[in-house]
């Protein structure tokens, strides 16, 4: 399965979706990027007149391109009859930088295992300047259909 | 390898799993890691895994499915044990 074919099967929409690009897959990881519009609804509130992005925002960032994009594209490799859903179900998180609208970030994220449905996986969020602005560890169970 | 002795092996792996520290003390055959010890599936690979190195077993799919309690975890150990 390609990047496009991958990026087509992803749940998301907008205002919800932070995957643009998925630079590389297989199965040990995923690279994708993402630019974070400045016109997007939580700038106006976080923090008020001085718009950073939230940290749950980059975390289910590195969560759509690290888990769900590995977690289908693995799932989907071993079954291609089978939908694949991913259900977060952990993370833990270093924060480093704040990440201000307009920016671009580039996600990468090695699988640690994934064993019984359950993908776990390290990540790091790098700015355009190749600063880590944040990294941890996070995991869902891959399903077959939603809140399963 | 004595049952009792796998008990505490499976009490030991699934202590940082649960908050519940009363279900954990009393643990026995009958315990649920589900509906006693509240511990969630994404929780219970991890247990699976954790015990797949502590005894050097390699656990399938099949055998994972049935690991919902204490008893079904220890008959899987020991016949996992047994084909070593």
């Amino acid at each position: 399965m390609n990047a496009q074919e991958i990026l087509a099967k992803l749940p998301y929409s907008k205002p919800f979706l932070f995957v643009d690009e998925l630079l590389q897959i297989d199965e040990n990881g995923s690279t994708g990027t993402y630019t974070y519009d400045k016109d997007l609804d939580f700038y106006k509130g976080h923090f008020k007149d001085a718009p950073v992005t939230p940290g749950v925002i980059l975390t289910e960032t590195m969560a759509q391109i690290g888990l769900v994009c590995l977690g289908i594209y693995l799932s989907e490799n071993a079954n291609t009859e089978m939908k694949a859903h991913v259900m977060l179900t952990s993370t833990a998180m270093d924060f480093m930088k704040p990440v201000f609208p307009g920016e671009m970030v580039t996600v990468t994220a090695e699988k640690v295992y994934f064993r019984f449905k359950k993908l776990n996986c390290n990540v790091v969020m790098k700015n355009e300047a190749g600063e880590t602005v944040c990294k941890g560890n996070i995991s869902g169970m891959v399903t077959t259909k939603m809140n399963d | 390898m004595d049952r009792e002795v796998i008990i505490s092996a499976i009490k030991e792996v699934a202590a940082p799993y649960t908050q519940d520290k009363q279900a954990l003390d009393e643990i026995s055959e009958t315990t649920s890691f589900i509906t006693d010890l509240k511990i969630n599936s994404a929780n219970l690979v991890d247990i699976v895994l954790d015990l797949e190195e502590k005894f050097g077993i390699e656990i399938d799919n099949d055998s994972m499915a049935k690991m919902l309690d204490v008893k079904s975890t220890l008959d899987v150990i020991e016949a996992k044990l047994a084909e070593k």
